[in-house]
């Protein structure tokens, strides 16, 4: 019955705030420089205005009084599918041929380009009606890194803020980059390719062509009399415009395979994942690549076999993993977070508590969800930080981001104010994806 | 994974950091098998710089030699196999196309595989790791050294020449399963080609056909950039690159066969597309087209008495590694098998039985034979100096059921201690039983967003086909 009421109130509720809103007296975590004990951030039309200790409120601002809270950018996810709405069948899981999926003619191999969506684009398919943005922005989240999740390219991300009127409004930049997926078909089911192996050499074989077609096309420009103009290409079209590549990359044995392969695409990559990193500290380093680390920590399966014994390997896996952010500040590789899942406010909290007891330090874990995330996609002059003239994404909190009982009082993306309920940060029902939560209205 | 497995990972894990340094190591008081260059009893090697540098009676240790007293052991090569899956991350097959050969083992091994550690437990030290055989064509494959702990990169037996994967009969010319599982409860809408034995060897000639125009099209173009004029360049395509290299004799070709007929098949297209056979796999049936097999110049690899599991394998023998060697082939026997990979010495000893070889003969089937079909024969494959520090100690005669490989080495690393292992139980046990109450109370965990590189597809079952 509660449950019923709540969605019929729809969540969280949009407020309008056209005006100047000032949050005075806060905590202030800028994230880009020191932290303000006491401080006040004005914002007006979508962008901060002012911050600082000694700032002046304008006169027709709506002023929050920050005493007790703390004012942090607002949250980015590094690697997400927020406001694309989900496909039909399900997604993610390896164990789905991600051809299945779809109603692809069985492919013969890298000429048919199978399962390649390069050419689709985020920007084109994010709507704020994904119930989903309603639980990221419960935990504080206000932007992500959003890609389409079918097939092997995936398709081109963008760079979003988790809300607006229309899908375009929430647009911050794109295409920023394309997600490769190593998802493998069975023998003789969804055609080419049907294996890991098969799967590496359709995209090497992929970068190829795009490399002999962008040849081909810069010397028919040169000299169109000179043979027939070469045939156009989908598919190598969106690789074209990939500014960078996205590579998974979990295990040990994935991230050596990732750090010979990415140089191979000729395109700067990101590797994400990274759970067993703490084996390859150095190497990362050296790579220079940027890291997204997931924050679905790895644990002992819910219903495990009992009969099931972890292996060594996998129990220092989950006893080491949350140690990998921690051990990456140390050794000043450039890493962010992406949520691989793990969305509500309560999840979040416990993630990050984990990467805190992990090693890594309270200013380096919010840095990880913010502005660490918008450098690697090229936008940390507008995301990522408390400063003046930049996007007015913040989430106000009652109590720092890691500890249990902090709650998130306000989130503002692009300017526009959102209170989360306090249900909606609450422990999740067990089971089943979270969707809306009761909200209030304010003023 | 039950308790021995984790048990023996756990004690791998510590091992491999034994393997980091060469040592000058003199081990002496062995019987020294060199299989090259006859038995020394009471015989000793020298190894330094990851090389052996001495063999014979009465060396004497360096300063700084790490001495090991081989009283009543055996002293052999490291055992060498010509026909290996383990370590492939993912589908052993890309089952899906009947021309595979964009693929490549390379990209796949997985050097965290614990079948790599049982088999230096078993005295194996280099595996030529092959692509399946579900396509009369299948992938590129490559040569490793067990260096067990090292990266999959640091695995590659340096100066290898690469290989590719052929196989003929039944298994390529599967057309592929309904799409609702074995027993036609679905359509199958599009068949792969082909359905007949007549269609894998069209399947080869066609694809040499292709790598011949491919080759042609290239050179045209670097004549065209030679001269001076602008010209696209054709594509670049990773199916027929391979096929190019086997045709300039950069690339071996290991063909998974079993019936003679198939064979001369395969012999004649090759002659016919002017590339060479480099190993005929499995050739259960090639005692019969022995001086054919010899004439061509290509070796055999082969099970020791392995059998019956399929029609085309019914006409066989174990003699038949002994009846090619007699003619003249160079015969490996090979495991194809994680479990048989564990001891190939045993294999070998059954030549002795059935086909009446001595005991070089019989240990050449694992260690200088396969060198030989795999060209690098000069590097190891028998103990002689200067080839590389890859040794066995056997606790007793190797061709004897009841022998265990008690120390392994690889250019001059030691990988393998039986006792070391045995030793380091205890503490493994504990320190995982630590991290187990560690997590007692850890919550359950849900799905990943995405199949990271390698993660296996559980549910092909069928595309695990072998042999």
């Amino acid at each position: 019955m509660k449950l019923a009421l709540g969605l019929l109130l729809g969540g969280l509720i949009w407020a309008e705030t056209h005006g100047a809103v000032a949050i005075k007296g806060a905590r202030i975590i800028t994230v880009s420089g020191d932290e303000l004990a006491k401080g006040t951030v004005v914002m007006r039309n979508g962008l901060i205005t002012d911050v600082g200790a000694m700032v002046t409120v304008p006169a027709d601002a709506w002023v929050i009084d920050g005493s007790g809270l703390t004012v942090y950018p607002g949250f980015i996810d590094g690697l997400s599918s927020w406001g694309i709405p989900a496909p039909a069948t399900p997604r993610g899981g390896s164990q789905t041929p991600a051809a299945t999926t779809t109603a692809e003619p069985r492919a013969r191999g890298p000429e048919d380009r199978p399962q390649t969506y390069s050419f689709e684009r985020a920007a084109d398919l994010v709507s704020p009606s994904d119930t989903r943005l309603e639980t990221a922005r419960a935990a504080g989240f206000t932007s992500a890194a959003t890609y389409p999740t079918r097939g092997i390219f995936q398709g081109l991300g963008a760079l979003i803020d988790l809300a607006g009127e229309r899908g375009r409004d929430m647009v911050v930049v794109q295409p920023i980059g394309q997600d490769i997926s190593f998802r493998q078909g069975g023998f003789g089911r969804t055609g080419f390719p049907g294996s890991l192996m098969g799967n590496i050499s359709y995209v090497r074989q992929l970068f190829l062509d795009l490399d002999q077609y962008e040849r081909a096309k810069a010397i028919y420009a040169g000299n169109p009399a000179a043979g027939r103009r070469p045939e156009y290409d989908h598919a190598l079209e969106g690789l074209a415009e990939s500014p960078r590549v996205l590579l998974p990359a979990e295990e040990v044995q994935q991230i050596d395979r990732m750090l010979n392969f990415g140089p191979e695409l000729k395109k700067p990559f990101i590797l994400y994942g990274l759970h067993e990193a703490y084996e390859r500290i150095d190497e990362l380093k050296q790579a220079k690549a940027p890291l997204l680390v997931s924050l679905k920590w790895p644990e002992k399966p819910k219903e495990a076999d009992p009969s099931d014994v972890a292996s060594f390997r996998e129990l220092t896996l989950r006893d080491n993993a949350p140690k990998v952010p921690g051990l990456l500040a140390k050794a000043g590789v450039r890493f962010a977070f992406y949520t691989d899942g793990v969305e509500s406010a309560a999840d979040l909290k416990k993630a990050l508590k984990k990467a805190v007891d992990g090693g890594l330090g309270r200013a380096e874990t919010i840095r990880a969800l913010t502005l660490s995330a918008a450098e690697m996609y090229g936008v940390a002059d507008r995301l990522g930080s408390i400063d003046k003239g930049k996007i007015a994404n913040l989430v106000v909190m009652k109590g720092e981001a890691f500890e249990e009982k902090t709650t998130v009082e306000y989130v503002f993306v692009d300017g526009e104010q959102f209170q989360p309920s306090k249900d909606s940060q609450k422990e999740p029902a067990a089971g089943g994806r979270k969707g809306s939560a009761p909200g209030e209205e304010i003023r | 994974m039950g308790q021995r497995n984790w048990m023996l990972a756990l004690c791998a894990v510590v091992l491999s950091a034994t393997g980091t340094f060469a040592q000058t190591i003199l081990i002496r008081n062995a019987t020294v098998m060199t299989v090259t260059k006859g038995t020394i009893q009471n015989g000793s090697v020298l190894v330094q710089n990851g090389k052996i540098s001495a063999v014979g009676k009465n060396l004497s240790a360096p300063a700084d030699a790490t001495v090991v007293d081989a009283a009543g052991k055996f002293l052999t090569p490291g055992i060498i196999d010509c026909h290996s899956h383990t370590a492939v991350e993912g589908s052993v097959n890309e089952g899906t196309v009947s021309d595979s050969s964009m693929v490549n083992i390379k990209d796949v091994i997985n050097p965290t595989d614990i079948n790599i550690y049982r088999a230096l437990a078993g005295g194996l030290t280099v595996s030529n790791v092959l692509h399946g055989s579900a396509n009369a064509i299948g992938g590129q494959t490559i040569v490793i050294k067990l260096r067990w702990g090292k990266k999959a990169n640091e695995m590659l037996f340096e100066g290898a020449t690469p290989g590719i994967k052929f196989a003929l009969g039944e298994n390529p010319k599967r057309q592929g399963y309904p799409a609702q599982g074995f027993f036609n409860q679905g359509p199958t809408p599009e068949r792969r080609y082909p359905g007949t034995r007549l269609g894998v060897e069209e399947v080869i000639r066609q694809s040499f056909t292709e790598a011949k125009i491919y080759q042609a099209e290239w050179q045209a173009y670097n004549e065209k950039v030679a001269r001076g004029e602008k010209a696209i360049p054709p594509r670049k395509d990773l199916r027929l690159e391979p096929l190019v290299e086997v045709l300039e004799g950069k690339r071996y070709v290991h063909a998974h066969c079993y019936r003679a007929d198939e064979i001369l098949m395969l012999l004649r297209v090759a002659d016919e597309m002017g590339f060479k056979i480099r190993t005929l796999q499995h050739v259960l049936e090639g005692y019969k087209v022995a001086k054919e097999i010899a004439a061509h110049g290509a070796g055999a690899s082969t099970f020791s008495d392995w059998w019956s599991y399929k029609a085309e394998a019914y006409d066989a023998t174990p003699y038949n590694a002994a009846i090619m060697m007699r003619k003249g082939v160079v015969v490996s026997l090979n495991s194809d098998s994680d479990e048989l990979q564990r001891h190939l010495n045993l294999e070998a000893a059954k030549t002795m039985r059935y086909g009446g070889l001595n005991e070089n003969e019989a240990l050449a089937m694992v260690t200088i034979n396969p060198a030989k079909q795999l060209g690098i024969d000069d590097k190891v494959g028998s103990i002689e100096v200067g080839k590389s520090a890859d040794l066995v100690l056997f606790d007793q005669y190797p061709l004897s059921g009841f022998s265990k490989a008690q120390k392994v080495w690889i250019d001059g690393h030691e990988y393998f201690d039986r006792e070391k292992d045995i030793e380091t139980r205890p503490e493994f046990e504990k320190k995982k039983k630590a991290l187990e109450d560690k997590e007692a109370a850890e919550a359950p965990a849900g799905r990943r967003r995405n199949g990271a590189a390698g993660s296996d597809a559980k549910d092909a079952p069928i595309a695990e086909e072998r042999r």
